[in-house]
């Protein structure tokens, strides 16, 4: 649909068909001045991570505490008996081992993957997001090791506060209804948050000048104008496309790029309709069963055409600019 | 380009042959962008294959001729992005350039003091700096406390029924307890077992409340402030308890122990707290968000080094309380941890200028 649509009814259907991720697009500027695009990582791409992640910790803590006990049942420890002598100094010592266990999954666990070279937990890195530093006035600085502890204590606020309200108020006897809905308050203040600000920060990223986006990973994918098809010759029915001046000027950028999509992704109904379309607007008749080299010579001669004009400064930005 | 041939001859080397078949021949492109591209591709995917095997952690992997070349590469390849923006119109290697050169930015500049060199630079300077760098905010964090211990005493004083709301009704040690209940508890403890267990447990717990003042710093510092005149409200509750049973001195000695190392780290934690808040309720020249990211920053070496005073307290805690049971030896030991802490943050400096940024 998004394919074949901006041809036909551009100005009607929105000047951006992606406009939402237009949103999320931010500019950091590299020290070289180069400027780059970062996409900030949508809120529920970040919910999803993080429900990984305490999945995983979870896990990671049920194991260690298995372990543990298995540990402890191997060399024969009764765990609710008097603990006394060598096997009680055993017992002491996994029991030991076991608090700093869980500490270390609680607190621990985002630290050191945030802070090696991908910037993310495993569930940042399955949804294909990471860490960076914030974007300031002054131009972006590095994610600082500071930076990652900062938001990764406001974190445990954030979401094992209201696990500390309920569990005091059933340890003391108090009021523990009351104290679950303080709990479920609290946790949709901090859970809201990020709701509030264009960039998606939680109160992790505003005290450490972080903030999440997208991690791209991609191929680079082949270059188009190589062989027969850049020369404009048909490898199937040795026919030559050569377009003039006035059938490439109706085009612009916009369209080469919605052409260069369709051609990359090459499903031959969509070859058949864009090509259909091109045929129609620029007055030919190409024929059926030929339709990717019509393309390919049509896609590499408007290109030439258009990094020439490049070259000299001019720039069409779509088939409505002159 | 006279140096691309030896360049992709070394790139061949490299890469599996995939990688290397995907590297055309300049010539066979009909437009002059695309041979642009396919000059420079084989640096490209150099600079991509170090990136990757950097991100996937094995340094190990990656010969000394790449790690050497990895800033040049960075820099090649962002200046033709630069000129691939300006020259060509091929979306596909834009958007994989761009990703590539984002990936490469963020390895470069990334946060590259590995956790041990970081340790090596908090324990030998960092950590000192970082405190002092609270300031005022220490000042206020120990008025807070100060005054919670004592609004604690003046409020059981007046009301003793205040003392179950301030340290709760937990145990026997209550108001009217005698006073033998209450130094058992003091004295006599050396033979217990499962002391370590307790220690662990008691630094998990104080390590969780310290994390908590600090973070709760973030709406303008007044939680943290209350949760520091709370904690201390309960102290002061405490010591009313013991006077009254002419217990005062050997309570604080029991206390001092670990006390002087533990109300220090929570005071710590609190200051670091009311620091960010402040810089978030008076930012000065600067935008609020970038005060308070600043004021974080600065403040997470602190919190870091609380963790581990905390680790400190729990160990005089679970141990040297329970083996030293005498009241004078219990005060010398507090108020070494006090003296060391002190000379240590605030007298010892070196290399301030380096650490603080």
């Amino acid at each position: 649909m998004a394919i074949s649509l901006p041809f036909r009814q551009r100005r009607e259907a929105g000047r951006r068909p992606l406009d939402h991720e237009e949103r999320r697009r931010r500019t950091i500027v590299t020290p070289e001045g180069l400027r780059l695009s970062v996409t900030i990582a949508s809120r529920g791409a970040r919910a999803a991570a993080l429900l990984i992640d305490l999945f995983l910790i979870g896990l990671a803590m049920m194991v260690t505490t298995l372990a543990l006990l298995f540990i402890a049942r191997g060399v024969g420890l009764q765990l609710d008996g008097k603990p006394e002598g060598v096997g009680g100094h055993a017992v002491q010592a996994l029991v030991i081992v076991w608090i700093i266990a869980m500490f270390v999954f609680r607190n621990a666990w985002f630290l050191y993957f945030e802070l090696g070279a991908r910037g993310a937990t495993p569930g940042k890195r399955i949804t294909g997001i990471r860490v960076a530093a914030r974007a300031q006035e002054d131009g972006v600085g590095r994610l600082t090791t500071e930076a990652v502890i900062a938001r990764n204590l406001v974190r445990d606020i954030e979401l094992f506060m209201p696990v500390v309200f309920i569990g005091g108020a059933i340890s003391a006897g108090g009021d523990t209804e009351m104290a679950g809905w303080a709990g479920a308050l609290w946790f949709l203040i901090f859970v809201l948050f990020p709701l509030t600000n264009r960039d998606a920060l939680r109160c992790g990223d505003v005290i450490a000048g972080t903030w999440v986006v997208e991690a791209q990973r991609r191929k680079l994918e082949q270059a188009l104008s190589l062989g027969e098809a850049g020369g404009g010759r048909s490898a199937a029915t040795g026919a030559q496309y050569v377009f003039g001046e006035a059938e490439l000027s109706v085009y612009g950028e916009y369209e080469l790029q919605v052409l260069e999509r369709v051609l990359r992704d090459d499903r031959p109904e969509a070859l058949a309709e864009v090509a259909e379309t091109i045929c129609r607007k620029i007055g030919w008749n190409a024929g059926r069963g030929d339709e990717r080299a019509f393309l390919e010579a049509y896609y590499t001669q408007l290109r030439a055409r258009l990094e020439r004009g490049m070259r000299f400064g001019r720039r069409k930005a779509d088939k409505f600019t002159d | 380009m006279s140096t691309q041939p030896t360049l992709a001859a070394r790139v061949m080397g490299r890469f599996s042959r995939s990688e290397v078949e995907a590297v055309a021949d300049a010539e066979q492109a009909a437009l002059r962008s695309d041979r642009f591209r396919l000059e420079r591709e084989g640096d490209w995917k150099r600079l991509e294959a170090i990136v990757t095997r950097v991100e996937q952690g094995r340094l190990r992997r990656i010969s000394d001729d790449d790690l050497l070349a990895l800033p040049a590469l960075y820099r090649n390849v962002a200046s033709s992005l630069a000129i691939a923006r300006e020259t060509s119109l091929d979306r596909a290697t834009i958007t994989w350039l761009e990703g590539l050169v984002q990936r490469a930015w963020f390895i470069v500049y990334g946060p590259r003091a590995s956790l041990g060199n970081w340790l090596r630079r908090f324990l030998g300077g960092g950590w000192g700096a970082s405190v002092r760098a609270l300031g005022i905010d220490i000042l206020i964090a120990l008025a807070t406390m100060i005054a919670g211990t004592v609004v604690g005493w003046l409020l059981v004083t007046h009301n003793p029924d205040w003392y179950y709301s301030l340290v709760g009704a937990g145990d026997e040690r209550v108001p009217g307890a005698s006073r033998a209940v209450l130094e058992k508890v003091i004295h006599g403890n050396q033979g217990q077992d499962g002391m370590a267990i307790f220690a662990a447990a008691l630094f998990s717990n104080n390590a969780q409340v310290s994390i908590l003042a600090y973070a709760l710093g973030f709406a303008f510092g007044v939680p943290s402030l209350l949760l520091l005149v709370h904690n201390t409200a309960s102290l002061g509750a405490l010591l009313w308890l013991y006077h009254g049973q002419g217990l005062l001195f050997d309570l604080v000695g029991w206390l001092f122990v670990h006390g002087t190392t533990e109300l220090f780290a929570i005071l710590l934690a609190g200051a670091s707290g009311i620091h960010i808040g402040r810089a978030m309720a008076f930012p000065g020249d600067l935008p609020v968000l970038e005060a308070a990211a600043r004021a974080g920053r600065r403040t997470a070496q602190v919190m870091a080094g609380v963790v581990i005073m905390l680790i400190c307290a729990g160990l005089l805690e679970g141990f040297a309380r329970q083996l030293v049971d005498a009241t004078v030896p219990r005060l010398i030991i507090g108020s070494f941890m006090l003296v060391f802490w002190i000379g240590y943050f605030f007298a010892w400096r070196r290399n301030r200028a380096e650490v603080i940024g």
